[in-house]
């Protein structure tokens, strides 16, 4: 079946072309400062489980506050919005009781991201986008929990793709432009999520581009599951992405040279969104915005980027400091990969 | 950052390969994980860069071998860092590989045999997933041979790959690499044709690769392993030139090409290369002649494996009965007998000797029970061919050391334990009279009468078959018989055999533990000189034994009120739902293959009385050698069992809605299902389990199952008259853990697919030997339901005789023999105990629910009164 391509895809790479693209920044420390309580939460959805913490939730019972930190992200610059899904799956939401819910929390989240970024495009004219954020689960199909039977898996890829598919549906549904596989702690997992888009296309009959943001755990650059950043990448190149990048892990700091390493071999748009720095000693995030905009600069200055945002502890102020510091800037000049068989186990192997 | 790393020839290793090396695949059939992936690591540390893995064996379940190895394989760093090339000829084996994956594999192989659309669908997944393929030259019409069709056909599907969008660097043709040399003329232009088409198909298809695996180039040559990797060496100095850039090859079967005999590998270019030869030869016929010359150095070991057919005849009949080879025992026993006066020589001499040796290892510990019994086949092929001769000379046969009895009582039908004593004791010298299983009292005391036997010996397995013995002592009581009586089985004891049978007959009654034990018990018995001491000495433990039961008095134990006040209370939020498929499910013939994953093998070693958890037991310092032994010939015949397909798997289980009643479990359908209470006294606040507190008092529900292993007899009766115990009792004991392995399978079928409250559950095998699931199947007759006349219900609403060809005795035991039967309860907190002893009063008030009289009661829950 041919599938109808996606108009996104085209625009964003148009974009991208003109200029470096800024995303969003955090969400759980916004929505901490509002201060809700469990009832807040709750709401009136009766569920039996304490929802505290269950940002996602709010998508039913709060709109109002994922809105406003939308709203605060494109007001200090933002070209996208990545819905506030990171944990809409069923096996996230099973913590919670709320399995039963997560069609409605990706739609209405990504209705609501739709509706804001709508708001401001009708406003100036600059296209806005919205990403379908979806998380790793906090399950992993590469490794196995107990050190004892390292063959055993929690769960199995069939699993994890009708997890993903659900979740991809909803958020297509309710007006996603791409699909973010974000903070990819899990190779597998994410050759899971992917393969979950596919179905979903074939199904919708239409292309649903995907953006690919891997997360180091390392400071020798492979995240949980041990690939390192070019394996990582020949192992989902065939997603054909529209972004490939890095996020979380760490402050830009840390992610430099894996950033560059990404941006020699990535055939696709280079995007990174880095925490406020590391976390000090009370666990909190004390980078001062300038300081953050100041190093994802130099990237933007060495040619390596195309879309940049922020992770935990980034605030509207960061992205508002990104956007002005790369303002003007050219972005990344996309490279050309000589056609050699590139494979991947835990470290690239080309086959020229 | 990353260790760069970058090739223009690929040997992909093949030692993780079933099909390409045997030890891999012994250490794959024997379960050995650990050393497997041991193997994958010698493999990159010697420098593979891509290991290939492939489970294509016919005994093995490929889709879990498959998936089992890769996964272990993701959780060692050293072997995951180099990308795996996902080996195998079956699609669904691929596609399971494929999601266990984390890097970019390679899939080995696809091809247009069935066809475009199958081609395409498959090369469209291998995108999905990420994965580069290897295309075998293969179409409709068949393999390609000839250098037009290796070309041909790759150009169509490198056609066909890159206009749906698959990458060209993606794709690497296997153009086929057949064998050469064969004396078959249209096979001599095969290596030549490859190496050809390598550079057609290079120059029509930009970008791919060729790969070829070279085994098959040299297959002629089996056994003659240096003109083998001269062909391969010779054969990649050609090809790879021609655009050759990936090989499957163990590194070892490749020779340097310049240190090749100049000889040697101008025979093998002239082969290769299909040079003109010069005078009366093909270039083929050259190569063989020059073959032989290199043979040599590899046979030695075979050899020395034969010398012992160098020894004199009575030493080769001595070492087939220890070793258990009855390959040459007819031909050795024919030579001896012509040797011998008289053929009852042979058995007496050289048979005896030989057996007198096996019985004197096994008694120091120096055997086990599995080479006991081959030996024993090999004894029992050397007496058949004897037989006719002795008759003919109208001998008396060989003097036994006593004549026995050996009986399954009536009601019950297992019998390996009585075959394996039974076997023990003839290896020993005594005659064996095996009356088989369900034998009435009658028979074993009339045939005991007229055969002038030494000793009976009775064999049970299920607990109404105690009873049954005590009847056969008091009819031989009745009798006025003084023979001593032998008892065994798993359900027996010391302490049952004191207490119950001694009582009732007057002669000697011995409680034999195990097989091993047999034959000390039997020659004292039968002992001028032992005897006496030996039965006064059994009759005192045994009077020490009731006197020390009738001192102890009653076991204590709370009012049947009270251990129903101190009942077990689940949370009924945590109740499983409703089934997702309630009603009745059969299954006529559940795949063994699949069964055969779900095999617990420990007990299979109990049963051999080889002590020892698998797999360590294959390890084990003192029986290790005896248990992989076993386990290999198990292994052979379970390939056997399920190519040939022996036997039938049939199951049914259903689920009722059910509620909890006082003790009972009722049935919407009306049926009462009472349930026996522990009463001992608990500590620390442990309740007093009954398995109807696992049943909710409303809108709940029960499940039943029973599956059964059918089939066995014919080739029960083949290894009859082929003298062949030890694969009759092999058989039975892998029929007996077919039927274990099916209830369990059953099991997580039903978790997870039919009532489907644990869906997403995975577990290993190992886990689910340990029980590692939520939710029990508690079976008629064992300890948390001890009341085997629950079965009959269970089986009506089951329809287990239509619905799983399953019947019961008089005693409640299922036939055919390797069969399971149980309940299912699905609350998490549900879980495993035994009720133990019950009093008077729960027996009175179970009689009642049950509607049968005390008495009747009494019988069947005779164990679990005082």
């Amino acid at each position: 079946m041919t599938l109808i391509p996606s108009a996104a895809r085209k625009t964003l790479l148009e974009q991208s072309a003109q200029r470096i693209l800024i995303t969003d920044g955090a969400f759980g420390t916004e929505i901490q400062n509002y201060g809700l309580s469990e009832a807040d939460y709750a709401g009136s959805l009766g569920l039996s489980h304490d929802q505290k913490g269950n940002n996602d939730i709010l998508a039913l019972t709060k709109p109002e506050v994922p809105e406003a930190i939308h709203r605060a992200y494109f007001a200090a610059g933002a070209d996208i919005a990545e819905t506030n899904t990171f944990s809409a799956n069923r096996i996230s939401q099973a913590d919670y009781g709320a399995e039963h819910l997560v069609r409605e929390i990706n739609v209405e989240s990504a209705k609501l991201a739709r509706r804001v970024a709508d708001e401001f495009t009708a406003k100036d004219g600059r296209p806005r986008f919205v990403a379908g954020a979806i998380g790793p689960t906090n399950k992993t199909l590469s490794l196995s929990p107990d050190v004892n039977d390292p063959g055993f898996r929690e769960i199995d890829w069939d699993h994890l793709v009708d997890v993903y598919a659900e979740q991809v549906e909803a958020l297509v549904e309710g007006g996603a432009d791409f699909i973010l596989i974000e903070t990819v702690f899990d190779t597998l997992n994410a050759k899971a999520g992917i393969m979950a888009v596919r179905h979903v296309e074939q199904k919708l009959g239409r292309e649903i581009p995907i953006m690919l943001s891997m997360t180091l755990t390392d400071l020798s650059g492979r995240n949980l599951s041990g690939h390192t950043v070019e394996a990582f990448w020949w192992a989902v190149r065939h997603a054909r992405p529209v972004t490939i990048g890095l996020n979380c892990s760490f402050g830009a700091t840390q992610l430099r040279p894996h950033v560059k390493a990404l941006s020699e071999i990535a055939d696709t748009l280079i995007m990174v969104y880095p925490n406020a720095g590391l976390p000090n000693e009370l666990g909190a995030y004390d980078e001062l915005p300038e300081t953050t905009a100041g190093l994802v600069k130099e990237w933007a200055d060495a040619g390596q980027v195309n879309i940049l945002g922020g992770c935990c502890g980034s605030t509207p102020a960061h992205i508002a400091a990104m956007a002005r510091a790369v303002g003007g800037l050219p972005s990344r000049q996309l490279p050309g990969l000589t056609p050699v068989t590139r494979l991947a186990g835990l470290e690239p192997f080309i086959f020229a | 950052m990353t260790t760069q790393s970058s090739a223009r020839f690929v040997n992909v290793g093949e030692r993780t390969n079933v099909t390409g090396s045997a030890a891999f695949k012994k250490l794959i059939l024997a379960g050995d994980y650990a050393k497997a992936i041991e193997v994958a690591r010698q493999q990159v540390d010697n420098g593979a860069q891509i290991i290939d893995v492939n489970m294509d064996e016919g005994l093995l379940d490929a889709h879990a071998a498959m998936t089992t190895y890769l996964k272990l394989i993701a959780s060692e760093p050293d072997i995951a860092r180099v990308p795996i090339m996902i080996d195998s000829s079956k699609w669904d084996v691929i596609e399971a590989g494929l999601k266990c994956v984390s890097g970019k594999p390679i899939v080995n192989s696809i091809s247009m045999k069935e066809g475009e659309e199958a081609f395409l669908a498959q090369a469209r997944k291998c995108m999905d997933y990420g994965a580069a393929v290897v295309v075998m030259a293969f179409d409709e019409k068949g393999q390609a041979d000839t250098r037009e069709r290796k070309v041909e056909i790759c150009c169509r599907a490198y056609k066909l790959l890159t206009g749906m969008g698959f990458p060209a660097e993606d794709i690497i043709f296997d153009p086929n690499v057949f064998a050469v040399a064969t004396g078959i003329e249209e096979h001599d232009r095969y290596a030549l044709d490859f190496i050809e088409a390598c550079r057609d198909i290079k120059a029509a298809c930009p970008h791919v690769h060729i790969s070829g695996g070279l085994s098959n180039l040299s297959f002629s040559f089996r056994g003659n392993e240096p003109v083998r990797r001269a062909m391969h060496s010779v054969f990649l100095y050609h090809a790879i030139p021609a655009g050759m850039d990936m090989a499957i090859v163990n590194a070892g079967q490749i020779d340097i090409y310049d240190q090749i005999d100049p000889a040697l590998r101008e025979a093998v270019e002239d082969v290769i290369l299909m040079r003109p030869v010069e005078g009366e030869l093909t270039a083929t016929e050259r190569l063989i002649a020059l073959a032989e010359s290199f043979k040599g150095r590899d046979k030695a070991a075979e050899k020395e494996a034969e010398e012992w057919r160098s020894y004199d005849v009575v030493k080769r009949l001595e070492h087939a009965l220890v070793k258990g080879i009855d390959a040459y025992i007819v031909e050795d026993t024919e030579e001896a007998r012509l040797l011998h006066a008289r053929p009852i020589e042979v058995i007496e001499g050289p048979l005896m000797a030989g057996m007198n040796r096996v019985g004197d290892l096994f008694g120091s510990g120096q055997m086990f029970l599995p080479q006991v019994v081959k030996s024993a086949r090999v004894m029992k092929k050397a007496v058949a061919h004897l037989i006719p001769f002795i008759e003919a000379a109208k001998e008396e046969g060989a003097k036994a050391k006593g004549r026995i009895i050996m009986a399954t009582v009536k009601g019950d039908v297992h019998d390996i334990g009585k075959n394996i004593v039974g076997v023990v004791l003839q290896c020993n010298g005594y005659e064996v009279i095996d009356l088989g299983v369900m034998v009435p009292w009658s028979r074993i005391i009339e045939t005991a009468q007229k055969e002038e036997v030494d000793i009976i010996g009775l064999s049970g397995l299920i607990t109404p078959s105690l009873d049954e013995m005590v009847t056969v002592a008091e009819e031989m009581q009745r009798a006025g018989m003084t023979i001593p009586l032998l008892i065994g089985g798993a359900t027996t004891s010391k302490v049952h055999t004191a207490l119950r049978i001694d009582p009732a007959y007057d002669g000697p009654v011995v409680h034999v533990l195990d097989a091993s034990r047999a034959v000390g018990v039997a020659s004292q018995l039968l002992s001028d000189t032992q005897a006496e001491g030996f039965i006064a000495a059994t009759a005192d433990e045994y009077e020490a034994v009731r006197i020390a039961r009738a001192g102890k008095g009653g076991s204590k134990l709370l009012s049947i009120a009270d251990a129903r006040a101190n009942a077990f209370v689940i949370d009924p939020a945590q109740k499983a739902p409703a089934p997702l498929q309630p009603g009745l499910h059969c299954y006529d013939d559940w795949s063994l293959t699949d069964l055969a994953d779900y095999i617990d093998w420990t007990p299979f070693f109990r049963a051999w009385e080889l002590a020892g958890t698998y797999p360590a037991i294959l390890e084990d310092e003192i029986v290790g050698e005896s248990a992989r032994s076993l386990y290999t010939d198990a292994q052979k015949m379970l390939k056997r069992i399920i190519e040939e397909k022996w036997l039938t798997a049939r199951g049914v289980c259903a689920f009722w809605p059910a509620h909890r009643e006082g003790d009972d479990i009722l049935l919407e359908n009306g049926t009462r299902l009472p349930m026996l209470r522990q009463q001992f006294i608990k500590s620390r606040g442990r309740a007093n389990f009954c398995l109807s507190d696992f049943i909710d008092t409303t809108d709940d529900w029960l499940g039943g199952f029973a599956v059964g292993i059918h089939g066995i007899e014919p080739h029960l009766e083949r290894f009859k008259a082929d003298h062949d115990d030890y694969s009759d009792i092999l058989l039975k004991a892998l029929a007996d853990r077919f039927a274990e392995a099916f209830a369990e399978r059953m099991h997580a079928h039903v978790r997870r697919d039919l009532w489907a409250y644990a869906q997403g559950e995975q577990l290993t095998n190992e886990a689910l030997i340990r029980e590692q699931y939520r939710g029990i199947r508690p079976a008629p007759g064992y300890p948390a339901c001890p009341d085997h006349t629950l079965k009959p219900i269970l089986f009506d609403l089951l329809k287990a005789g239509d619905n799983a060809g399953l019947v019961l005795t008089e005693s409640q035991a299922m036939l055919p023999t390797a069969a399971v039967s149980g309940f299912y309860f699905a609350h998490p907190e549900s879980q495993y105990f035994g009720v133990a002893t019950i009093g008077e009063d729960q027996l009175a008030d179970y009689a009642e629910r049950r509607g049968q009289t005390i008495e009747e009661t009494r019988r069947w829950l005779r164990p679990n009164l005082d």
